[in-house]
Order: structure tokens, then sequence, then C-alpha cells
């Protein structure tokens, strides 16, 4: 067995063990204890069945939108770190999740409550403005280069950021008191979905991305070595790019129109992943979507039950355990010559 | 037969190469010589495809090379830059297979072939034992040699009976004197046993004169002479090339032309 064969095995594998538990044993936590035979009990109407009702109702989405969430940010911040040759970058660098927010605060603060299509306002609106920040970055980098500068994109993703936290301040200065509440609690990350609609809606883009991060991983590998190398290895530079750039920002606004923008998991899960498996992106790339969805329903366990019987958003907690992350992640890079 | 007809480029407004003409035949070894900024490095993208010339074109036995399929065109002809950083923390082993990407279906992964084919692309660098150290902790001439071990797994069993090619954009500047030796003597070894054409790019003439059977002596992005090895490098032509004095003289025991710059000429060009 090749090298990359053994890896990927064992990395499917550990990291597949460890979503399904998580996955398993996530709905059985939390503050109110259950019986999973009362839950599972057919005699007992479900309007009566308060235990079936936690089960079905609360826990059980609020773990698979934690899933999909989490395994669509880290292999979305793979993609970005690889595209921008940059270990530092995020799901959100792109503007991505400050388009998001405009839109999902737009909706708050006008009371759109259409559902169209099934899908919530808010969580149509954040992924209507994820696309249009999207399509602001991309058009800005193509238009100064002829291909797609990763330079220019940064940049213009970092300006979009902070033009776009600009706008929200604005809306958010006419809002009222309960918008702003609603907004906050919005842009702090919260699975506390309720309901399967957000998470049928949005798996379906995931998994197209998905598609996409799997052709995509081989040149990424290549795109390391500079654009001028990846080109001499027989992939066409730009393509690679924009497919890249395109799936990764369809799995983070489909994600952050589910959980809000739940911070740090597309950079904590990926370093982890690294430290383990190497840097293979054929290999990171699905062990960072397995990693980052148990990562995030674990995150979630904590902040269901930490403080109970109040709910913490779940992207205080990931957060909480990003930022001194984060930081040791630095302070690790300059100390040594790796590059992560 | 790799060919360049009449290729002008220019960065914006800034021309570069002008009119660059030069062939080089199925097995040959040929350097293009200039000072800093005569263009070698751009002429060397040219024909390694990845620069579009303004007017001109790159044929590779005939066939326009921006018309080649770029992974047709990568498991014949590989490339090795000058300098080479990794984004990210990579094996010397995983560097070197990345030469295999080209030869593999669209979700294939390397398989015992390739494997093989890379163990002995670094063997015969001499890098064997570097194979799982990380590429970002070797010295300069140990990250060369690991390049050029993935250029050779690159071209390896490529398409057939059609010859390979490797280009190299001055190979020699992260080398001292003794890796300079083996690496000439790997490229002699590559053009002579597997019939590889090698393209170096180099501004240091005593290593292109103890490797190239023809040069192309490129001054402010045009073509100054070229040809054989013998008749280009005079000293005529050095001091055309670089305003300085020089000595040619055929070394006995290396046998090949030495270049001994002597001073500056009055006369500078």
């Amino acid at each position: 067995m090749t090298p990359i064969r053994r890896r990927l095995a064992t990395a499917l594998l550990g990291f597949g063990v460890l979503a399904i538990s998580a996955l398993v044993l996530a709905p059985l936590v939390g503050s109110t204890p259950i019986s999973l035979r009362r839950a599972f009990d057919r005699s007992v109407p479900f309007a009566d069945n308060v235990d079936a009702q936690i089960l079905f109702v609360a826990r059980l989405p609020r773990t698979l939108s934690g899933a999909l969430v989490g395994a669509a940010l880290a292999s979305a911040g793979v993609v970005f770190q690889g595209l921008l040759r940059n270990p530092l970058a995020t799901p959100f660098t792109l503007g991505v999740s400050a388009g998001a927010a405009l839109g999902a605060m737009l909706a708050i603060t006008l009371g759109w409550t259409l559902d169209r299509l099934g899908v919530p306002a808010v969580a149509g609106a954040s992924f209507a403005g994820a696309l249009a920040a999207v399509a602001i970055v991309y058009a800005l980098a193509r238009a100064r280069h002829r291909g797609l500068s990763t330079d220019v994109l940064l940049l213009a993703g970092v300006t979009m950021n902070a033009f776009f936290s600009a706008l929200i301040l604005f809306v958010q200065y006419f809002a009222d008191f309960a918008e702003t509440y609603r907004t906050v609690r919005w842009l702090m990350g919260d699975l506390d979905v309720s309901s399967y609609a957000p998470i049928v809606t949005a798996l379906p883009l995931v998994l197209a991305s998905f598609v996409a991060f799997a052709w995509v991983a081989r040149p990424l590998n290549l795109l390391s070595l500079g654009p001028d190398s990846a080109e001499t290895h027989g992939i066409r530079v730009e393509t690679a790019q924009r497919a890249a750039f395109f799936s990764a920002s369809l799995a983070t606004g489909a994600a952050v129109s589910v959980g809000g923008p739940v911070g740090f998991v597309g950079i904590v899960v990926p370093h982890l992943v690294r430290l383990v498996v190497g840097p293979d992106h054929r290999v990171v790339l699905p062990s960072s979507a397995l990693f980052g969805a148990a990562f995030l329903v674990g995150c979630d366990v904590v902040a269901r039950t930490v403080m109970a019987p109040v709910e913490i958003p779940v992207g205080v907690i990931t957060a909480l355990i990003g930022g001194p992350f984060f930081l040791w992640l630095l302070i690790h890079r300059h100390g040594r010559t790796r590059t992560y | 037969m790799l060919q360049a007809a009449d290729v002008t480029f220019a960065y914006g407004s800034r021309g570069v190469l002008h009119r660059v003409s030069l062939q080089v035949p199925d097995g040959g070894f040929a350097g293009l010589l200039g000072p800093n900024g005569s263009g070698k490095t751009t002429m060397l993208r040219v024909l390694a495809g990845t620069l579009k010339p303004a007017s001109g074109e790159v044929r590779l036995d005939g066939e326009d090379v921006s018309r080649i399929p770029r992974a047709a065109l990568a498991r014949r002809m590989a490339v090795v830059p000058q300098e080479t950083h990794l984004a990210f923390d990579y094996s010397v082993l995983e560097v070197v297979l990345m030469g295999r990407y080209p030869h593999l279906g669209t979700f294939e992964v390397e398989g015992p072939r390739d494997l093989a084919i890379a163990r002995q692309a670094l063997e015969a660098t001499g890098t064997g034992a570097l194979e799982a150290r990380r590429f970002a902790t070797l010295s300069g001439g140990e990250k060369q040699r690991v390049i050029i071990a993935s250029a050779l797994a690159q071209i390896a069993g490529g398409e057939g009976a059609r010859g390979s090619l490797l280009l190299l954009d001055e190979p020699t500047v992260a080398l001292d004197l003794a890796y300079q030796l083996e690496t000439a003597a790997l490229l002699r070894t590559l053009q002579r046993q597997s019939r590889v054409t090698i393209v170096i790019s180099t501004h240091d003439l005593n290593f292109a004169a103890s490797l190239c059977d023809t040069l192309v002596l490129l001054r402010e992005g045009r073509v100054l002479v070229a040809g054989p090895t013998d008749d280009v490098l005079t000293p005529a032509h050095v001091a055309a090339l670089y305003g300085v004095d020089a000595d040619v003289a055929r070394h006995a025991a290396a046998g090949h032309l030495v270049v001994v710059p002597v001073r500056r000429s009055d006369a500078a060009p």
C-alpha cells in the first residue's frame, strides 16, 4: 500500500469513527436527561411524549446542523488556505460572512418573514448576501488581472469585510432594541435551529461543494508550489482557482445561512488535522470535514450543558477555544521554520 | 524538436523579449545565457508555455505548445524553477510524488509504480536519504535536487517514444561547487542515456560551457548570437554581452571551454 492510500484509509477511519460517535452521543446529552426507551415508545402519542420531542425537535436537528455547519466550514477553510497559499486564511477572510451578516440583518431589521420555498427569510437573505459578497470580490480580483490574482482576492476580501461591517453598523443604528438583539445573537453563531428545513435546504449545496472539493484537492497540492509550477505540472491554474473559490464560498454561504458565522472552526480544525495527517489536501479535506463535524457537535454539547439551563451560543464556545489556539499557532509558527 | 519563432513578450509596456528565435533538437542541450535582466528566465517560461508570447510562437515537434493540453505537455516536459517555496509543510517524498500527478486519472492517487518511480528519481539525484524530511527544512542545494527529482519523476515513463524535455532556470544559483559538479553530471547522464532534451538558463558561463551543445546569448531581450558552444563562446561575444574582456581557453583537465574575466572593457556595449 502506498503512503497516500494508507494515510487516506487511516484518516478516514479514525475521523469517521470520531464523527459518528459525536453524532450518536450528542443527542443523548443535555440539560434534561431523556430516556431513549420512552423516546422511541410508539404507544405514547408524539404530542405527549416529552422525551421524543426533546430528541427529535430540539437535539437531533441541532446535532445534524452542527455536523453540517462544522463539516462545511472546516473543509471550506482548508480550500481557502490552499487557494490563498496562506495557512492563516479562514472561510470568512474573503468577505463571505460579512455579506451573509448584512443579508441576515436586513432580513431581521426590515422584518422579512416570507418563507420562500420553505426557507426562513433570515437564512435565505444571509445566503444571498454571501453570494453578493463573493461576486463582488471575484469581480474585483478579475478586473485587475488577466488571471485570478490571489493577492488582489485577499485585499478585496479584507476590504469588503470592513465595508460590509460598516454597512451593518449603519443599518443597526436604525434598528430597534429587539432587532439589534436578534442580529447580535445571529452574529454569535447559533445552532438552535429547531427545525429540519434549513438543514434540508443547505445539504445539497454543501454536498455539491464537497464534490468540487474532491476535484480541487490535488490541484491545491500543486498550487502550494506556486502558480507557475502548478501549471507546468499539468493543471489549468485559473480553472482550479475558480473552482476552489466558488465551491468554498458556496459551502461557507450555506453553512452561515444555517448557523450564522460560527468562528474559528475553519482554522482550528484544518490545523489540528494537518498536525495529524500532514499537508496533503486529498487527506486533509475529507479528514477536516469529518473532524469539523465532530468538533462543532462537541462544542455545541458544551454550549448546551456548561451553564445549563442557560444555553450559550456555540460561536462563543468555538471562539473561547479557537482564540487562544490561534495565538498559540502564531507563536509556534514564528518559533520554527515550519510553515505551521 | 523544440522551436521558438520570433517570440516577443512584454510585461505591460516594458518589452522583455524581441523576436527571439531558437531551436533545440531532440536530445540536445541548450543554454540561454545573458546578464541579469536579459530575458533568460522569461524566455524559459515562454518555452514552458506558462507565458504566452505577444507574438511569435513556440512549437514542440511542430505543434504549438499553447495548443497542447496542459496535462499532456506536463507528461513530456518538466520545469525546475530557480527557487521553490511551499505554502504547506510537505515531505520530500510528497513533493517528488507531485511529479506523478499529470499521469494520474482525475480521482486516482499514486500507486506502487509511481512510488517506485519517485524513489528512483530520489536515488538518481542523491536525495534518497532525505525522503522523509520536511521539504522546508532542507538547504537550498538539497531543495534544488529534490525539485530536480520531482521533475525526473514527472517525465519518467511518459509519452512513449517521443522524447521528454527538462527546463531548468538558473540551476546553479543555490548550489556550491561540489553539487554543481554533481548536478552537471546528472544532467549529462540524462541527456546521453535517457535522451532527455535539456534547456537551461544561466549566467554561469563555465557551467554552461561544461554542459551545453548549443548556446543562445541574450542581450536586452534580443538574440546576440546563437550556435554551437565552441563557436559562440568567444572573447568578442563575451565582451559584447557583459562588457568584460575575457580569456576563453579549453581547459585540459575539465575538457571544455573556460571563460576567465580579466577586466571591464572600455568599449562597453
